[in-house]
């Protein structure tokens, strides 16, 4: 299986060279890093080229990675409230390099490959990147999605607006700044006979913290590829 | 002169043919679709943000709920993708167990997708049929799961048990008379396999009688046939999957090119159509039936003569076994490590996709070594073929967009997640 996969990797660098990036992946997938400004130029050579004839715009997720590798375990538990010992939000992100990202998934029917291609926004106050409506149709809702849940904007799209979200909602909820319970709920209201937007009553609570164990059974010395 | 504009129509969300909560906006012209744009979202949970706190075990049950007629095969791509991160391999038996539950969770989506295409086009009959022997397949996930639907059966690492000895029984009551709960107990008498081979047995005649009732149908033809045309290049380019591509001729399916568990061991065949309309589709659907049939059949009988584990050994993974706690302390802080924390799966991202009744279902998941996701991605198929409704649909008349919804067998639970 990884033999197949270097040579796909061998037949992406000799028709692009150097212009994607390999990134650290499992042994049965391929994973590409692109350039945020050469994005659009990569993904056209990625369906056109005959070598890789990527016509399948599988799946496009952003990602937003401000909390990547921070643990809420933290020891010195305090008396009171529940999930005591967690220690949420406030703690310095641990990863480096640009927060957002988009991960698309390509699929190539004539060669049946698939391709995993990552674009990091360059600016995170305010991420952006190109369409790829042009390139393969199905991007338009994913892009719309992103563009709802994580608030990146493609420019190019013919027709950003939300999708999933609430008409009318603010704040973009798959952040990982943007907490679980959200910041309004509705309730219907006897009195002005309609329905109202107010601030969360509930109270964030982490039943299992997030835990990172340093777990030697991954390590790559013991691994040696089979795992388990 | 009276001034003439176009008239814009919004259908649904409480709409019985909409399928769920499906807003659609359509620009008329007459009774001619200029536009249509779908509003979707009204049944968005945040699975993928509730996904991401809680522990990996925890979220199984989530995936039954996306989309909710093909219950076991979101769940497989969700263990699927925590098993490549973790790099294990599930027992053989647990693979046939799998294999026998997608197909059989094949036939419980089509059956549903034909009952309710039908039903929407005029067809009554076809669902009280369909519904007959959905039932029985529900019986299937019963008996195995506990629960008729959300059965959160897979896990990472196998399945939650082996196949049961007995099924459960009618019992006679006011509305049930001892005649009746003895017949209906007959093919229950023996073990779930002997229930699932008896009904592989009856299965085809059932297909046969769904087709009597509409194939040759004058009504169901002029309602389908040219009706939603996709080329297959447009088709690839929409990003269709599933039996939206087949229909559109293009022989893909990720059973036969990317076989996962045990499908590349079944004998079975992949229809494809040829005009890429909502005929087209139907009778790919059909056939796919049939096929499922056959592939479940041979589990069965592999099953019957090998017995075996069902799940990893692994005590970080599983449950230790409820005898071994009574005695082993080692077993105890397995049991309340895994019910507590979980396990932590090794950092890395990976993308798993299974071949789910409506297209391919994937899963993309991001670990950054945590005993929680750190992002789950659901790629739903009925995300991608609503997307491409409007153009479906342009050109066509009102009534035609019930047909096609139809045809695309949308489920909300998936596209809105």
């Amino acid at each position: 299986m990884s033999e197949h996969i270097e040579q796909l990797a061998a037949r992406i660098e000799a028709s692009l060279s150097g212009r994607v990036t390999r990134r650290a992946s499992l042994s049965t997938d391929c994973a590409d890093d692109v350039a945020a400004a050469d994005l659009l130029a990569v993904a056209t050579l990625l369906r056109d080229t005959p070598s890789l004839r990527f016509e399948v715009l599988i799946d496009a997720a952003g990602v937003d990675y401000h909390s990547y590798g921070v643990s809420e375990w933290r020891t010195n538990a305090s008396a009171s409230g529940f999930g005591r010992g967690v220690n949420r939000g406030g703690s310095d992100a641990a990863h480096e390099g640009p927060r957002f990202a988009v991960v698309y998934q390509l699929l190539s029917i004539t060669h049946n490959e698939r391709l995993s291609l990552r674009a990091c926004c360059p600016n995170d106050e305010d991420p952006q990147l190109n369409s790829l409506v042009e390139v393969w149709a199905s991007a338009n809702w994913f892009e719309r999605e992103a563009f709802d849940l994580f608030g990146i904007t493609f420019n190019g799209h013919p027709d950003l607006r939300r999708l999933l979200t609430d008409y009318g909602f603010i704040g973009h909820p798959f952040r990982k700044d943007f907490p679980l319970v959200g910041n309004v709920e509705v309730r219907y209201d006897e009195t002005l006979k309609r329905v109202v937007y107010e601030p969360v009553q509930i109270v964030p609570r982490t039943l299992v913290p997030r835990v990172i164990r340093d777990d030697n059974r991954w390590s790559p010395e013991l691994t040696g590829g089979s795992g388990g | 002169m009276a001034d003439i504009r176009n008239f814009t129509l919004n259908f649904g969300p409480q709409h019985p043919a909409a399928h769920g909560v499906l807003r659609l906006v359509l620009e008329m012209d007459g009774e001619t679709i200029l536009k249509a744009d779908p509003h979707v979202g009204l049944l968005h949970r945040g699975t993928e943000k509730l996904a991401e706190a809680k522990p990996f075990n925890a979220s199984i049950g989530y995936m039954d709920r996306l989309d909710y007629v093909s219950m076991m095969c979101n769940e497989h791509a969700y263990v699927m993708a925590i098993e490549k991160l973790l790099g294990i391999t599930i027992p053989e038996r647990a693979q046939y167990i799998r294999t026998m539950f997608d197909e059989i969770t094949r036939l419980l989506n089509h059956l549903m997708w034909l009952g309710a295409h039908g039903l929407d086009i005029g067809a009554m009959t076809v669902f009280l049929f369909c519904f007959r022997e959905r039932e029985d397949l529900m019986d299937c996930y019963e008996a195995v799961s506990g629960t008729r639907m959300h059965a959160t059966y897979y896990r990472p690492g196998g399945v939650y048990r082996d196949l049961p000895d007995s099924m459960p029984q009618y019992q006679s009551s006011r509305w049930r008379s001892e005649a009746d709960a003895k017949r209906l107990n007959e093919v229950r008498s023996g073990s779930l396999l002997d229930f699932i081979d008896a009904f592989t047995q009856r299965f085809p005649a059932c297909v046969d009688e769904y087709e009597t009732l509409l194939t040759d149908n004058r009504i169901w033809k002029q309602r389908t046939v040219n009706i939603g045309v996709v080329s297959p290049e447009r088709a690839m380019q929409l990003g269709f999957t599933g039996a939206m591509l087949r229909g559109s001729g293009i022989a893909w399916d990720l059973r036969k090119k990317q076989p996962y568990e045990v499908y590349e061991r079944m004998n079975f065949d992949i229809p494809v159509g040829v005009n890429g309309d909502c005929y087209d589709r139907y009778l790919v659907r059909v056939e796919e039936m049939r096929q499922s049939n056959r592939i479940v059949k041979q589990c069965v009988d592999w099953l019957r003569a090998n017995p075996g584990p069902v799940m990893v050994e692994d005590y970080k993974l599983r449950p230790p076994r409820r005898a071994d706690m009574k005695e082993d302390m080692e077993a105890l802080i397995h049991h309340f490590k895994l019910f507590t924390e979980g396990y932590s799966v090794p950092a890395g991202e990976t993308y798993a996709a299974v071949e789910a009744p409506k297209g391919e279902f994937g899963v993309y998941l991001v670990s950054d070594g945590a005993n929680k996701p750190y992002r789950l991605k659901c790629r739903a198929p009925g995300f991608v073929h609503l997307s491409a409704l409007g153009e479906m649909v342009e050109g066509h008349m009102l009534a035609d967009v019930v047909s096609v919804i139809g045809t695309q067998d949308i489920v909300f639970g998936e596209v809105d997640r």
